[in-house]
């Protein structure tokens, strides 16, 4: 289910590094809360500092008056390390979720952006699972475990020259007991980036699901078939619970591992120490301070575990984020691209063609059309010849893949975006619709419609039904519209059309769902306003028929015959297409 | 830059789950659904408990041999006996060996039991989310039952992936450690315990405002969801109509309120947590300064003074991670509260388990509706006293302006809603005794948007038949005319239809959902503007199909094009909720003025 194949390189820190731009606006907030962190943790390093000069100094001398100060100086250092702390996490607080923000924002935008080609491939649930799982793992990454890595890693540094220099032999042997935690963060984290990239993958899956799910609630309850959908999430979840596990138990062996170094440390150093102590190398306050300082570096150490699989995590939830911003936007302002600030709207099918992505057989071939600006052209044919397809490239849902497509004498493809669609105006076959207000809805092609132009548009679609719903047009249509009747969802998108007034009008079998006089009176008023426009219109019945000038037949993706409609009535294909030979509706009359 | 709230619109109802008196650690509810998961899992979780405990049993030792290994194993080397020191070097190792066993044994079976947990909660959910009516889910929303199922979950993942382990280790070396504390000197002992006083409010605050962000949070998170949801369903309409620049702008502003939702817990946790680290380092150096008095006085020994300051890190460190762990607890526990509150939610339209059995001799299929009133908004009614009695095998055309009422006379036959007044019945069993299963052995519709799954063609066909054989598939699909295209494609009928059906025309999409009706079988069938994208040789296959399928079957169908009425033995005519018209189409049309004999005209006109 998932599209992207998971990169040969999964896991490796690239595209977590690519997401800098992100991170730079605010790399001095990055380095303040580095420097934070550090300092926090030198401040509690050297309390046991402070330790050893109490036992080596006032203690042996049973001197109580200098034990104040040394009080006072670990007090201070406790104070400065909470201290820190707090200046961090404030810090913390603003600049990572900017962070998340920014990269989700432009997750959402780039989303936008991407071809309708793109969705068509995509499951929302993936593309949902990169923007909010994947990107709290990405923040986590980056407010902590990219800052204790660092840390961690100075922290063991700075203990371990601390050790050399208390007593060399014992620091060296310190050192060679932890040096195997570089190997085992070698071999686990390959494994950690596999199973990483496939939680975070099921994960997407499952929301997939469940948005299908949701979408499809009436289908499943129609047919009662819930049982089948549960059983379709549970083996899915079930997937999810298998790799979880699989990194369950990772995560038991490596931080079993990880325990265990520190502390065999301690034994070295208790043996070889306490023998120093013994022959009067080392002071037993030296070797109290040495075990103490080990106990610091038992913390970086088992750190380690959940920081590798954090980096692991966050570079695959990279790769995965990556992936979007890499999607080619293959529909997009060409170099040198133009406004048209006003359109007469000639539009020109010139040996157009296209070929759906990933499929081989051309669903258009060689379709050659012009409509003049005020010309209405209707196009015929059976289902699945392509005509939704070829309306859909009027506005640039997808790209002609052969010929082109002209709007004015000019290659749509040299417009820029916004213009064009500006200038054309659709009405899909299955109205979309949003669950915000009536008149947000209507206004989505021009913000600036004033309350005069949607009331005629509402007029024309015949969609006075909108006055009697409880808050007029400022009621909030149910999700997709399923709170309106099917009728009163494809009237609202109709005189959402017409209010983005439009040069060119393309409407994809608008008044399916109407009944017999609705339709007739949608009819009527769209004959007003047609000849003011260019319309192309998808069309299954005669009497929508009736509003175009000429009639287009396209068959199998070929466009076979144009001309008038009652030019065409002598075809049988055309008449078959419409069914105007009336040989089946006679049994009542 | 209007807001969130204006483009919005008003809604009638909307479906936020108010937040009852906080009572407790938790609320009733959620401690309820927690007991009743984890409650399976008593003797995993005993087992693990018991790991943990040796496994830090074991690591607390290992500071206590340091110190004996000081004050017993140094004498006896300087009195050249070595066997001391080596038999406590090997003691740690032996203990750090033991508890690294131990501890990975807890990490993997707690690791295990959590996600035993998490799996059991995400079935119950969703079965629960396919319980709830459609009035339901029509207020609440996808994205808000996506959010629960997706973000909701990964809260309370998180908490077991990150949080459980330290917990249970934390508070054992704490227990621990204090334990310890007392018992190697009273005095030094009760000054390092007295430092729970303050921390105990400090997390009473904690507990108290954070509760309050993270419940925050999770709303934030749901309206991002939602919002992102519903526009990328719907992107061919904001690319067509220009809609990228006002979306971003909106989402920008939810994901913004998502920020500072967060960022208000972040800062609380940035004071809870230095807190802690605060009152354990003050401790120390309170240990320091009275420690340091006793031992110059002569009240305790050096060791014991470094074993107790050893002690103290492993005391105060868990503990500040233990406020790590408490965040991610009641980020979890405001997900565990959503879903508690989704659990809670009564399925709008029950279905009872065992319902009435079928009658003797299967569903013949006579339907009646009995003074049914129902509406989908308080106070107006879109059907109101509406009787409707269909003898078995009847078909019936419904016909109707739109928005007349006739697809919720459908839903309400095929139990979507159930009615505020009277009742729908088959065979005069009423629809509300009947089990889910015997309700679409006897009710099927497809409804007026023909969806399609993500998935194969023949997938698709036996959604409504499970165990359907491939030639029964193959049969539906010709009885509508999808033959000749499934068999045009590479993969025939086990081709991918692309995501929900993105592949298809509108009309294949319609095709499919006819065939998958057909398939299934009912002994009601309802047909709500089934054909409407169909071209007219399609429809006119589709309606041949309908003669055969139909013959002994109840019919609904709901059409527009008064071709479907051919097939019909009876035609009611619906108009602002009630029937106007009712009678044979021969006999309908008779009357001159009549409703169905100007709709006829009029569609016989458009014929052109
Ligand atoms: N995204 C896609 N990928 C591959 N094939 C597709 C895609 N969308 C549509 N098709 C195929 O292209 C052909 C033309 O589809 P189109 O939607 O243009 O038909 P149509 O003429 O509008 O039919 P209808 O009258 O049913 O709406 C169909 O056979 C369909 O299966
Ligand atoms: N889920 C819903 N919530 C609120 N109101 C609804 C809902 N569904 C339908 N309505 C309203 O109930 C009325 C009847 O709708 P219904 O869908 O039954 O009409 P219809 O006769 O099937 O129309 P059409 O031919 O356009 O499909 C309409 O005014 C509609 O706005
Ligand atoms: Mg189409």
């Amino acid at each position: 289910m998932t599209e992207a194949e998971p990169e040969q390189d999964a896991g490796s820190y690239r595209s977590l590094w690519r997401l800098r731009s992100f991170v730079r606006p605010y790399s001095r907030q990055m380095l303040f809360m580095l420097a934070c962190a550090a300092l926090a943790v030198a401040a509690s390093t050297l309390i046991p500092l402070v330790l050893e000069a109490v036992i080596d100094g006032p203690i042996r001398h049973g001197d109580r008056a200098a034990l104040v100060p040394m009080f006072l100086a670990a007090l201070g250092l406790g104070l400065l390390e909470a201290g820190l702390i707090v200046a961090r996490r404030q810090v913390q607080s603003v600049a990572v979720l900017k962070i998340e923000r920014e990269i989700r924002d432009g997750l959402y935008t780039r989303l936008q952006e991407l071809p309708v080609e793109f969705h068509d491939r995509w499951q929302t649930g993936q593309l949902l699972s990169r923007t909010t799982t994947d990107l709290g793992t990405i923040r986590r990454f980056l407010g902590f475990g990219a800052i204790f890595f660092i840390v961690d890693g100075l922290q063991y540094i700075a203990v371990m020259a601390l050790l050399i220099v208390t007593y060399p032999p014992l620091g060296v042997i310190s050192v060679l007991t932890t040096l195997p935690v570089i190997f085992l963060a070698k071999r686990f984290g390959a494994s950690y980036s596999r199973i990483s990239r496939q939680l975070q993958d099921q994960q997407g899956d499952l929301a997939t699901l469940t948005e299908e799910a949701a979408t499809g609630m009436r289908v499943v309850k129609s047919f009662g078939r819930g049982p089948l959908m549960q059983e379709r999430f549970g083996s899915s979840a079930r997937v999810l619970r298998g790799s979880a596990l699989d990194m369950v138990r990772l995560r038991a062996r490596f931080w079993g591992w990880l325990t265990l170094i520190p502390n065999i440390t301690m034994a070295a150093a208790v043996l070889v120490g306490g023998i120093a102590v013994a022959h009067g190398s080392l002071s037993v306050g030296a070797l109290v301070a040495f075990t103490t300082l080990l106990v610091l570096v038992q913390f970086p150490i088992i750190d380690l575990g959940w920081i590798l699989s954090m980096a692991k995590e966050a570079a695959t939830a990279a790769d995965r984020v990556c992936e979007i911003f890499d999607a080619p936007l293959t529909v997009r302002d060409r170099p040198g691209a133009v406004a048209l600030p006003s359109a007469k709207g000639r539009l020109a099918f010139e040996h157009v063609g296209f070929t759906f992505p990933g499929t081989r057989a051309a669903v258009l071939r060689d379709v050659n059309l012009v409509i003049e600006p005020g010309e209405t052209v209707a196009i015929v044919g059976l289902t699945g010849s392509g005509k939704s397809t070829l309306v859909s490239l009027t506005t640039r849902l997808y790209d002609v893949t052969a010929g082109r497509i002209t709007l004015d004498g000019r290659d749509i493809r040299d417009l820029e975006i916004e213009s064009l669609r500006r200038h054309v105006a659709m009405v899909f076959e299955e109205p979309v619709l949003f669950s915000m207000s009536v008149r947000e809805n209507l206004v989505l092609g021009r913000s600036e419609a004033c309350d005069d132009e949607i009331e005629e548009a509402l007029e024309m679609a015949q969609a006075g039904f909108v006055r009697d719903l409880p808050w007029d047009l400022d009621t909030r249509i149910g999700e997709q519209g399923l709170s309106l009747s099917g009728g009163q969802r494809q009237r609202l998108a109709l005189a959402r059309a017409v209010v983005a007034r439009p040069s060119v009008l393309v409407l994809d079998d608008p008044l399916s769902a109407l009944d017999v006089s609705t339709e007739a009176l949608v009819e009527e008023s769209l004959a007003r306003v047609l000849p003011t426009m260019t319309g192309l219109l998808v069309v299954h019945r005669p009497s929508t028929v009736a509003l175009a000038d000429r009639v287009a037949l396209l068959q199998e993706g070929t466009l076979v015959a144009a001309g008038t409609h009652h030019e065409l009535m002598n075809r049988p294909d055309y008449a078959a297409v419409l069914s105007v030979e009336r040989d089946t509706t006679t049994t009542a009359s | 830059m209007s807001t969130v709230e204006s483009w919005h619109g008003i809604a009638a109802e909307e479906v936020e789950e108010i937040p009852l008196a906080w009572t407790g650690l938790l609320r009733r509810r959620t401690r309820h659904l927690l007991g009743s998961l984890g409650a399976p899992h008593r003797r995993a979780l005993i087992g693990v408990a018991t790991a943990v405990l040796l496994s830090n049993l074991a690591a607390t030792a290992i500071p206590y041999l340091v110190g004996i290994g000081i004050d017993i194993g140094i004498p006896a080397v300087r009195r050249g006996d070595y066997v001391p020191i080596a038999a406590i070097a090997s003691a740690i190792v032996a203990c750090a060996l033991l508890q690294a066993l131990l501890y990975r044994v807890f990490v993997a079976g707690s690791g295990r039991v959590g996600q035993e947990i998490l799996l059991e909660l995400r079935e119950r959910v969703f079965a629960h989310f396919q319980q709830l009516s459609l009035a339901f889910h029509e207020h609440y929303t996808t994205g808000r039952m996506i959010a629960r199922l997706t973000s909701d979950l990964e809260s309370i993942n998180e908490m077991f992936a990150l949080g459980l382990d330290t917990l249970v280790n934390a508070v054992l070396s704490i227990v621990g450690v204090g334990v310890v504390l007392l018992v190697l000197d009273l005095p030094l002992g009760l000054v390092c315990l007295s430092g729970f006083v303050p921390l105990w409010f400090l997390t009473r605050w904690y507990q108290r405002e954070s509760s309050a962000a993270y419940r925050n949070n999770r709303t934030a998170m749901a309206r991002v969801i939602v919002q992102f949801t519903e526009s990328l369903r719907g992107i061919r309409a904001v690319h067509a109509f220009r809609r990228q620049a006002r979306n971003d702008e909106i989402f920008g502003q939810l994901s913004e309120g998502y920020r500072l939702s967060m960022s208000r817990s972040f800062k609380l946790l940035g004071v809870y947590w230095p807190g802690i680290v605060l009152i354990g380092n003050l401790t120390t150096a309170a240990v320091l300064l009275y420690g340091g008095v006793r031992v110059i006085d002569g009240a305790m020994q050096v060791g014991v003074l470094a074993s107790f300051v050893l002690y103290l890190r492993r005391f105060f460190e868990p503990l500040a991670e233990v406020s790590q762990f408490y965040d991610s607890f009641q980020a979890a526990a405001a997900g565990f509260e959503k879903l508690a509150g989704v659990l809670d939610e009564r399925p709008g339209v029950p279905m009872p388990a065992h319902g009435a059995p079928p009658p003797a001799g299967g569903w013949r299929g006579r339907v009646d509706f009995n003074n049914v009133r129902f509406g989908y908004r308080d106070g107006i009614d879109v059907l109101s006293g509406f009787d409707l009695h269909i003898p078995a095998g009847q078909t019936v055309a419904l016909l109707g302006a739109t928005g007349a009422g006739k697809s919720t006379v459908a839903r309400l036959l095929a139990r979507f809603y159930d009615p505020l007044d009277g009742e729908v019945a088959i065979d005069a069993v009423p629809l509300t005794d009947l089990a889910e299963t015997e309700l679409h052995r006897a009710v099927a519709m497809v409804t007026q948007e023909s969806f399609v799954f993500s998935g194969t063609i023949a997938e698709n066909i036996a959604f409504g038949s499970p165990g359907a054989s491939q030639s029964e598939i193959e049969a539906a699909a010709k009885a509508v005319g999808l033959d000749s295209f499934a068999e045009s494609l590479e993969g025939g009928y086990d081709s991918d239809v692309g995501k929900q059906g993105s592949r298809l025309s509108a009309g294949q999409r319609q095709l499919i959902a006819l065939a998958r009706a057909f398939l299934a079988d009912p002994a009601v069938l309802i047909l709500d503007e089934a054909s409407s994208s169909l071209d007219a040789p399609m429809e006119r296959q589709v309606q041949s199909a309908l003669a055969t399928v139909l013959s002994g079957r109840t019919a609904l169908i709901i059409a527009h094009r008064l071709s479907t009425v051919e097939i019909a033995d009876r035609v009611l005519v619906l108009a602002a909720g009630r029937i106007v018209e009712d009678g044979p189409p021969g006999e309908l049309l008779a009357q001159r003025s009549g409703h169905y004999a100007s709709l006829y005209e009029a569609w016989r006109e458009s014929l052109l």
